[in-house]
């Protein structure tokens, strides 16, 4: 134990940091735990005569890991103690939402009932569409919304469904419409997602206090216009008050608003984007509706509409069958086709239907009064500087003359997941923070203390963190310069 | 902080400067630019033969804190490629008025060149 107070490994100095040091598997001094490739490999004879495939096409050998099953489980093992997630401790990702997802959604997806085929016919499989049709309505009522669509298979595939529906929308109208505006604290999918679609992206300027520039606003909004996408609260976690006006503005004009879901934990049960005049929505149920980060695997990013959008949906779409007897898959009239397979990655979906149900109206109104005062609690305990509020489930503190990436390293080593960093750009060295509704005051108290700790640290310290991480200082430059995409790619020269 | 500005180069405020070669307009971006960028990762440029718009964009350049675009100073034809950049981009940041180069244009108009900021007028605008 150092008596050196900036040392994380410091013995109880009544700051409250956790004391903190990550494993560190390695193999040598300059090698991580080595890749299943690198381990012990034995060579498999696979040849025969009797293959009908060209001999060029065939090989006689096989060179496969040669691991006992006790060394495949602490391979894995290892990587898992050399990685920091939510249940490792606090992870404030601001616009994240990196909530826990609690494990009885595990439990339900993994009956054997809800994985069924995606091409058996609608009559044997009325329970799932059942649920699916649940979950429509679920959706559909906390987003304020006429119609929802499961099939976006991540949140910002919502994004780009929901704008393709725009686009069909107004090219059913008769109208050609060529630009779509996005406030320039938007997040950078918003930008991606209608240029994707073909549209001109026409950024518009935040005002002074952080919220839309009505003016700036009036301005831009106009004949071309398709649909002005915007998040509420926005990215510094203020609530957009002149919304009413904002949408005024964009309907007169014959332009729609789309609602960016990211920050709907806000507003869960408190307030609905279909009430204050958005046309279509997305849902990102891995922020909200605790279904696991995507991070490339398989995601949900539901979508919903207001009535005159719902013919533009994609196909199919379920829904109660008109008779009332049952569930059914169909066509909507002028949908926009498909933008994945089926009704999208179900069983992340079961897992969003499985939360909601098990917190009920009041368990979700619950939550995002808990995010909000998490948030505002931990904000009054910082000695950053916090620039724009009143702010609601996140807010962007700034590092002031420290940079913020230093800062995030730095808080590596006090055992914390550090905020969002260097954006939005509106505040200097930004430190966005999201605590969320899952942490308790004694959590919230040590996330406080590992800010503060760092805010009284000279840049020598900062620059020289992490230390007490698996990995240390990562070579930036060299990896963007050099990547290395493939373990194909490890024997490489530099 | 004082950024190198040749005397013998035109820039626009975007941070690219052209400067007159032989028969040709060779095409960067300033010292101040690789300083704001920080270590530049990767440019993306035209191929020869591919035209270029003043003011339009010509290709991107991209660091490990920003993707910027790259604004043509003056309109023409792409006679040459720096593609020492696809390697070693690091250039950029190096030698910005020198081996990190990346375009030669041949010219549509000659008055264009006047038209772009003198070194005093840059150094006024980064000051």
């Amino acid at each position: 134990m150092s008596d050196d107070p900036t040392d994380p490994d410091a013995g109880d100095d009544g700051s409250g940091t956790l004391g903190y040091q990550q494993a560190r598997w390695t193999d040598s001094a300059d090698r991580y735990e080595p890749l299943l490739s690198e381990k012990d490999t034995t060579e498999v004879d696979v040849g025969g005569d009797d293959s009908p495939l060209p001999d060029d096409l065939t090989r006689d050998s096989l060179e496969l890991p040669g691991l006992s099953e006790p060394e495949l489980a602490r391979h894995y093992t290892r990587l898992s103690q050399m990685n920091y997630g939510v249940e490792s401790g606090p992870f404030p990702l601001g616009s994240c939402t990196m909530k826990y997802n609690p494990k009885f959604t595990e439990d339900v997806v993994a009956l054997p009932d809800g994985a069924v085929h995606p091409d058996r016919p609608d009559e044997s499989v009325q329970g799932t569409l059942a649920v699916m049709a649940g979950l429509q309505d679920y959706l559909g009522r906390i987003g304020g919304m006429d119609a929802v669509t499961l099939q976006p298979p991540a949140g910002a595939a919502g994004e780009y469904a929901g704008i393709l529906i725009a686009k069909a929308y107004h090219e059913a109208q008769g109208e050609d419409r060529t630009e779509v505006v996005v406030p320039d604290s938007a997040h950078g999918t918003n930008f991606a997602s209608a240029a994707l679609a073909g549209y001109d992206v026409v950024e518009l300027p935040s005002a002074e206090d952080g919220r839309v520039d009505l003016d700036a606003l009036d301005a831009a909004v106009g004949e071309d216009t398709a649909a002005l996408m915007l998040t509420n609260p926005n990215t510094l976690g203020l609530f957009e008050r002149d919304i009413e006006t904002v949408a005024g503005i964009v309907h007169d004009a014959g332009g729609l608003l789309y609602y960016d879901g990211a920050n709907l934990n806000a507003l869960l049960g408190r307030a609905r984007p279909g009430d204050m005049g958005f046309d279509i929505m997305h849902y990102n149920v891995h922020k909200t509706f605790a279904t696991p980060h995507g991070g490339g695997g398989p995601g949900a990013g539901p979508v919903g509409v207001k009535a005159d959008l719902a013919p533009f949906l994609p196909r199919p779409h379920v829904r109660a069958q008109p008779d009332g007897t049952g569930y059914e898959r169909y066509e909507p009239d002028h949908s926009v086709g498909k933008v994945h397979g089926f009704e999208g990655n179900w069983l992340v979906l079961l897992k969003a239907y499985a939360y909601i149900a098990r917190l009920g109206d009041p368990g979700l109104a619950d939550a995002s009064a808990k995010a909000v005062l998490n948030a505002n609690y931990l904000a009054t305990q910082l000695d950053y500087e916090v620039p724009f509020g009143p702010f609601h489930h996140e807010f962007v503190a700034s590092a002031g003359d420290q940079d913020a990436a230093d800062v995030a390293k730095r808080m590596l080593d006090y055992g914390v997941h550090p905020p969002t960093t260097k954006w939005p750009e509106i505040v200097g060295e930004a430190l966005m923070t999201e605590p969320t509704e899952i942490e308790s005051k004694r959590t919230l108290d040590q996330l406080a203390a590992a800010f503060d700790a760092v805010a009284g640290e000279d840049d020598a310290t900062l620059d020289a963190a992490p230390s007490e991480t698996s990995a240390t200082r990562i070579d930036q430059v060299a990896a963007a310069r050099n990547p290395r995409l493939s373990w194909q790619a490890l024997g490489d020269e530099e | 902080m004082s950024f190198e500005i040749p005397d013998d180069c035109r820039f626009l405020d975007s941070h690219e400067w052209a400067r007159r070669e032989d028969s040709t307009v060779r095409i960067g971006v300033s010292d101040f630019a690789q300083d704001e960028l920080g270590d530049v990762v990767f440019v993306e440029l035209p191929a020869e033969g591919d035209a270029v718009t003043a003011g339009e964009d010509f290709g991107v350049i991209e660091s490990i804190k920003a993707v910027s675009d790259l604004y043509a100073p003056v309109s023409g034809t792409v006679v040459a490629v720096n593609d020492d950049l696809v390697d070693a981009p690091e250039l950029v940041n190096e030698d910005p008025y020198g081996d990190g180069w990346m375009v030669d244009v041949e010219i549509d108009d000659e008055s264009e060149l006047d038209g772009l900021l003198s070194p005093d007028e840059y150094d006024d605008q980064i000051a």
